[in-house]
């Protein structure tokens, strides 16, 4: 029973995790490096406003996320436009940008027991015989929704439509009159603000350390190379092969293991399918 | 809307590059001066820097500038081949680790561990990333950029190979003048090597699978095998700078992992300029001895190379060499149009 709760919130907080990731790359096809930076500032945006400006929390929760969403925006506008096609320039950028970010914030100081984002709804309930967090529950709650809410959005908006537009064939898009630049932009603003989501719903879980900047970039990327990138669907099947197999491995063997299970899972995609599970045209034909 | 423009920049060829093309160099002692004197600069600065510098602080500074300039020049021939890689902390990670892991359990001299280390390491690495080979530039560059990363969680989690301790007091070289020449002399041979590598029809092959790979395939040239190759001799030479790091600190821990091994290299690169080898080595011995006048900084500087890194790529990003280059080689003047 444990088990299955764990799994399934370490699951849902994986996919949390990657869902901002993949949005960008799967429409403008930019490898988000600074995601976990974007992570990270969003909570200690959120814990600023909160204790040293005393705005209530929801204001300042939609402000970081409104700040981290635009920030990634100009991110676009400014720097990566003028590398745009030049594969090597584009993912140095955002690597820089990232070690940037989160090296200033452990410059200034941001870690500890101090920095703690508030928790939704205090407390804990009973489920068979252990004690899960409202938090938890909020957050697989708030996970399928955000998956549910994506799908519409992409298919029922036209914003949404003229991403997958984008994604799809940038050409085509671009002679129907969608400005592929102003999607591209948007498309890392909106996975730039849906990092901050997810780290507005997960970072309560624990207190925040600079360090978890890059983490998350690696729990990200490990679940993208296993699921196959661009597709939700890999995404998801992803989060639960690694969810569950880090919350098994860490009940039955020993928690230190958790590390490993990412490792091994993701050696041995690589080994037989490396496009990865639900991964369709990354062969060599399609090129950057 | 602005003046019409009347005049452009037009740049020729300077004389003595064309009379000193070929043979012809041979002609006058100035052509000949033209065609050495870029190739006896940098071979004498490297040979002579570390005897004018001395054994002290600043003589380590030479020995980690080389290092970090080998792993630039491994990484700037992964970029011939069209590889990005994001990893050069796993090319060095791995060497060192395998060098330190032989030497301080098996007590093995470090004569052999550090051949043991480039080669056994390059071979690990190869066999890491071959299967990435099929895919999108980008992820290999995710794959490189991750397996560092997580080779340090598992090194600190599972408490192998000294765990967040490190390996220590493994065997020294025996003096500074001798670890500082190995690197240097490495140095040179692989930024004159690769130079002429990519210049034979080896590399010819490798520069087109990165122009178009799908050309090359239909010349009937097997890519995977050309890319695995250029992996190899890669990871060799980052190996090989992990490996000669280890010894020269007498400690291997998890900081050989660490993104800064990955960062200060790839910077170095931007920075000098990439596709030529002599900007990778040129970038590193100004970042290097930079970021130690720095140290103070502690923290701040990955994010300072960082930032150098992002103004290098939007503002410069052909790179200090081949601008400089240029100058030497070409005029400018304007003209009317």
């Amino acid at each position: 029973m444990e088990i299955i709760i764990y799994g399934i919130t370490n699951s849902v907080t994986l996919v949390l995790m990657t869902l901002g990731f993949s949005l960008t790359f799967g429409i403008s096809g930019l490898a988000n490096f600074a995601h976990g930076a974007f992570y990270l500032l969003g909570g200690i945006l959120t814990w600023v406003f909160m204790n040293e400006l005393g705005i209530p929390y929801l204001l300042s929760a939609l402000l970081s996320i409104f700040i981290v969403g635009l920030f990634g925006f100009f991110l676009y506008w400014g720097l990566m436009l003028r590398l745009r096609g030049l594969a090597i320039n584009e993912v140095i950028a955002t690597l820089a940008t990232a070690v940037v970010i989160i090296e200033v914030l452990r410059y200034l100081g941001f870690s500890g027991f101090t920095y703690v984002l508030p928790e939704f709804i205090k407390g804990s309930i009973q489920i068979g015989k252990s004690w899960v967090d409202y938090q938890r529950i909020l957050l697989v709650a708030i996970g399928i929704a955000l998956i549910i809410f994506l799908f519409l959005f992409t298919h029922r908006t036209k914003i949404g439509l003229s991403f997958r537009a984008i994604s799809q064939n940038e050409r085509t898009a671009i002679s129907l009159g969608i400005d592929s630049d102003w999607t591209a932009a948007l498309s890392l603003s909106f996975g730039s603000a849906l990092a901050v989501i997810a780290g507005l719903v997960i970072l309560p879980l624990g207190s925040i350390d600079t360090q978890i900047g890059y983490d998350i970039l690696i729990s990200a990327l490990a679940v993208g190379i296993v699921g196959g990138l661009e597709s939700v669907p890999g995404i998801l099947v992803a989060s639960l092969i690694l969810g569950f197999g880090q919350i098994v491995v860490a009940t039955f063997i020993k928690a230190q293991w958790q590390t490993v299970v990412t490792l091994a899972a993701i050696v041995v995609i690589l080994a037989v399918k490396p496009s990865g599970i639900f991964g369709k045209y990354k062969e060599l034909e399609e090129r950057v | 809307m602005a003046e019409a423009i009347k005049y452009r920049k037009e740049r020729i060829d300077r004389g003595i590059k064309a009379r000193s093309d070929t043979i012809y160099m041979l002609s006058s002692y100035r052509e000949l001066l033209y065609i050495l004197f870029p190739r006896v600069l940098p071979i004498s600065f490297l040979l002579l820097s570390p005897i004018f510098i001395g054994g002290g602080y600043w003589g380590k500074v030479i020995f980690y500038s080389c290092t970090f300039a080998l792993l630039a020049l491994s990484w700037d021939l992964l970029a011939s081949v069209g590889l990005i890689s994001l990893g050069q902390a796993l090319f060095f990670g791995v060497g060192s680790y395998v060098a330190g892991g032989f030497n301080f359990y098996f007590k093995w001299p470090l004569f052999l561990t550090i051949p043991l280390a480039t080669f056994g390491g390059a071979l690990i690495c190869t066999f890491l990333l071959v299967p990435v080979l099929r895919l999108r530039g980008v992820y290999f560059s995710m794959v490189t950029l991750i397996l560092p990363l997580l080779f340090d969680h598992l090194i600190e989690t599972l408490e192998i190979l000294g765990g967040t301790h490190g390996l220590l007091s493994l065997s020294p070289f025996p003096s500074h003048w001798m670890a500082v020449y190995i690197a240097v002399v490495s140095v040179i041979l692989c930024l004159f090597g690769f130079r002429r590598l990519l210049h034979e029809d080896y590399g010819f092959v490798l520069r087109g699978i990165r122009e178009d790979d799908r050309v090359v395939m239909a010349g009937g040239i097997n890519i995977y095998w050309y890319k695995a190759q250029t992996i190899f001799i890669a990871a060799m030479v980052g190996c090989f700078a992990g490996a000669l790091m280890t010894h020269y600190y007498q400690f291997v821990g998890r900081s050989a992992f660490a993104l800064d091994n990955t960062i200060l290299p790839l910077a170095g690169v931007v920075l000098g300029g990439s596709g030529n080898f002599a900007g990778s080595v040129l970038g590193t011995f100004i970042l290097v001895p930079l970021s130690e006048a720095l140290r103070a900084l502690g923290g701040l500087r990955m994010a300072l190379y960082s930032l150098i890194l992002i103004i290098a790529l939007a503002t410069l990003p052909e790179g200090i060499f081949h601008y400089l280059e240029r100058k030497y080689h070409q005029f400018e003047r304007m003209v009317s149009i």
